[in-house]
């Protein structure tokens, strides 16, 4: 992984030193609360119902180990023991002391770590796929075009001020897996016919009051104008976005009013005065920077481990964990493990505490290269594990409730932390991703159920991502009541979409029985493993909404086995 | 007579300054030589071929400066008002005036202009820079010195580190 530099070193250490003055400036009333609202943000500190919250980068999602152990030292000493993953590949800390902040910071620039811009109109944190390097459907590594980008984004001095925030995500493999369509600046990088770099640049996309997709503004860029390009889009939104309204404010609202046609044509003759500037990427930064990536210690390994297929006949929990949890790799004898951080109603999705980080630490390096993924569905990736440790990371995943077998089933719920901390949420999001976390906890009827999304976010804000989902929960607020409003046939990946709302909202007592009769009509309507999305395109939603709808069942009313 | 922070020979100071602000809402036809003036005024004063006299003007974020950059590049002083400091169009207008336009003279940040937003405008060219009178000047200078590495190039310096590194 991409390690700094002194230069890089030097950029997290002055802005310690300056977030420090900024909090001490706060502290003594010399900077009024609505002054340092964008510097706090810009730093990742929200204001919350009960404490301050900070939100850590985690560019692209990629940690060392040593990085995950200060993530574990940090929750113990400043926070309540935990920290929760976020759906941008973040870790957020709720318990907070404004006061104590500038110290984290400077321990977490200790493991080449910061906060900076991971809130705030500018642009956040880059964003890619959690199996980048590894993944066997890959094109080109994304990781270090992203770490490029980083670097650009970082105190962007003409974009610091930007209408409304801005996330740009890359991807480079057949099936999309960082939702690249949601974004502000979607990138995805291949190779054209004649074996070249090149960008497809997607822009105007982004989930909240008003969720789109992006649409296409350029098919085939030369990967050397990726900065040249992305700031003559920048460029055109912070001059031409709109600044009167909160919710119109995202370059969405911007490429929708101009049409992407007149958008597109804008941005490029912006760009043509850019065009070859000194920001044109060389081959000899895209080296230095891809180098940090490349990993050259994998053991020739045979494609088959004959102790694995034992344990595989053996136990069926392990089979089924390695079925839902555990990915070919690109590389013969290893795989990719997926750490689910939904273990139940127990414990809110995302959230992890300081001992299972550390031991994620320690698996990293036992059973990898001391490398760790987090993924924008809240999960934790040992991206290169041997076939034949999977059994024993499995054993000790299982001591730590870290190897639920539910990745991509109905219980890996995405949901954002709600009005149980968030002061911008109208509606708690926790309760109700654990009633129906209880309401399913037969795995077994859901690894038969197979693949199916379900995204809960607390306000119109869409942390949680609902527009993504398969099935979506918005929660609303209805005079001081929390209310939940659900969508259905969203999906990311190739065939992205957004999920269409379904009728009136519920209250969260009946969200477990909505869910059901939600799985219930797929169950009777799908043709064998079609999927939730294909069902719903094939038969409409009509058949979804009438069952939903239909009178009140009894209490505990059972679902039908899916097969 | 008011204080602003210029840059002069790349080092920031704080100077004394005769410049005044012509505001719309305060617009009172003055003889007062030392008048930045809205970009509007400029261009009706350009259109009845009375502009001689004007040697500084302001544009807002609102304003369309681009058909009139000709004329612009003749003035004395370019202001570029910040209505909030929340309001980051000011960081492109001053990058075009600088990398696009060539404007060489004097680019002042008027309006909500604080401390905390200093480096980022004079990494987009502004080199005057007129704190918010409620602020402490001084406190403000403070801004210039937190930075010593700049990852992408910018009006300041083109150059990103990367062609350094």
């Amino acid at each position: 992984m991409y390690q700094y530099d002194e230069y890089d070193e030097m950029v997290v250490k002055e802005r310690v030193a300056e977030f420090r003055d900024q909090v001490s400036r706060r502290l003594s009333g010399a900077l009024s609360e609505e002054e340092f609202l964008p510097l706090r943000l810009q730093n990742g500190l929200y204001m919350q119902k009960h404490a301050y919250m900070l939100r850590v980068a985690i560019p692209y999602g990629v940690l060392s180990a040593s990085q995950v152990r200060m993530l574990a030292h940090i929750a113990r000493k400043y926070d309540h023991g935990y920290g929760h993953f976020t759906t941008r590949q973040n870790i957020q800390y709720n318990w907070i002391k404004l006061e104590e902040a500038p110290d984290i910071l400077e321990e977490l620039a200790t493991v080449q770590m910061h906060a900076i811009q991971t809130s705030g109109n500018c642009v956040r944190n880059i964003t890619t796929e959690q199996f980048a390097g590894v993944a066997a459907d890959e094109i080109l590594d994304p990781r270090p075009l992203a770490e490029i980008l980083r670097q650009w984004s970082t105190f962007n001095p003409e974009f610091a001020f930007l209408p409304r925030k801005f996330k740009i995500a890359i991807s480079s493999s057949a099936e999309d897996r960082a939702a690249v369509r949601m974004h502000d600046i979607g990138v995805y990088l291949y190779r054209n016919d004649k074996g070249e770099r090149v960008l497809r640049v997607f822009a105007g996309g982004g989930l909240g009051r008003t969720p789109i997709l992006n649409s296409q503004v350029c098919e085939d860029l030369p990967w050397e104008h990726l900065l040249t390009y992305i700031e003559a889009i920048l460029r055109v939104y912070n001059r031409y976005g709109r600044r009167d309204n909160k919710y119109k404010a995202r370059i969405k609202i911007l490429v929708k009013a101009l049409g992407v046609e007149a958008f597109a044509a804008e941005v490029d003759k912006e760009w043509r005065h850019l065009q070859d500037g000194p920001a044109t990427l060389t081959e000899q930064e895209y080296a230095r920077v891809a180098r940090y990536f490349a990993q050259d210690r994998y053991e020739v390994l045979g494609a088959h481990d004959s102790m694995l297929e034992k344990h595989l006949a053996e136990n069926k929990r392990f089979s089924q964990w390695v079925k839902r949890n555990v990915r070919p790799h690109k590389v013969s004898g290893y795989a990719t493990v997926t750490l689910s951080t939904k273990p139940g109603a127990a414990m809110p999705p995302g959230d992890v505490t300081a001992d299972q980080l550390e031991h994620i630490a320690t698996w990293a390096e036992e059973f990898g290269f001391g490398e760790v993924r987090i993924a924008h569905e809240q999960n934790v990736i040992l991206p290169d594990v041997r076939l034949r440790d999977l059994y024993s990371l499995w054993l000790r995943a299982v001591d730590q409730r870290l190897a639920t077998a539910n990745v991509g089933l109905l219980t890996d719920i995405i949901a954002c932390p709600g009005g149980d901390y968030c002061s911008l949420a109208n509606a708690r999001s926790l309760p109700v991703a654990a009633a129906i976390a209880q309401r399913f906890d037969d795995l077994d009827f859901l690894c038969d159920l197979g693949d199916l999304s379900l995204n809960i976010s607390g306000c119109i804000n869409a942390c949680g991502h609902h527009h993504m989902g398969n099935i979506g929960v918005l929660g609303v607020d209805k005079d001081g009541e929390e209310w939940y409003q659900v969508t259905i046939g969203g999906s990311q990946g190739n065939e992205s979409a957004l999920g269409r709302v379904i009728g009136r909202a519920f209250r969260a007592e009946e969200m477990p029985d909505v869910i059901a009769r939600l799985v219930e009509t797929y169950c009777q309507l799908r043709l064998e493993d079609e999927p939730f999305s294909d069902t719903l395109l094939r038969v409409s939603p009509e058949p979804f909404k009438a069952n939903v709808y239909r009178q009140a069942a009894a209490p505990n009313e059972s679902i039908p086995c899916p097969r | 007579m008011s204080t602003i922070i210029r840059i002069i020979d790349g080092i920031p100071r704080i100077v004394a300054d005769e410049w005044e602000v012509l505001r719309p809402e305060s617009a009172v036809a003055s003889a007062y030589a030392y008048q930045i003036v809205p970009l509007a005024q400029f261009s009706s004063a350009l259109d009845q071929g009375v502009a001689s006299d004007i040697r500084a003007v302001w544009i807002s974020p609102e304003n369309d400066f681009e058909p009139l950059i000709a004329h612009l590049l003749s003035l004395e002083i370019i202001a570029v008002d910040f209505p909030s400091f929340r309001d980051g169009r000011g960081y492109s207008i001053a990058t075009l005036l600088r990398t696009r336009y060539g404007w060489a003279g004097q680019l002042r940040a008027i309006g909500d202009v604080l401390r905390d937003q200093l480096n980022f405008m004079r990494r987009c060219g502004f080199d005057a820079f007129a704190i918010r009178p409620d602020k402490d000047i001084q406190d403000a200078m403070k801004s210039f010195g937190h930075y010593s590495v700049r990852y992408q190039g910018a009006a300041d310096d083109p150059l990103p580190l990367f062609r350094r590194r």
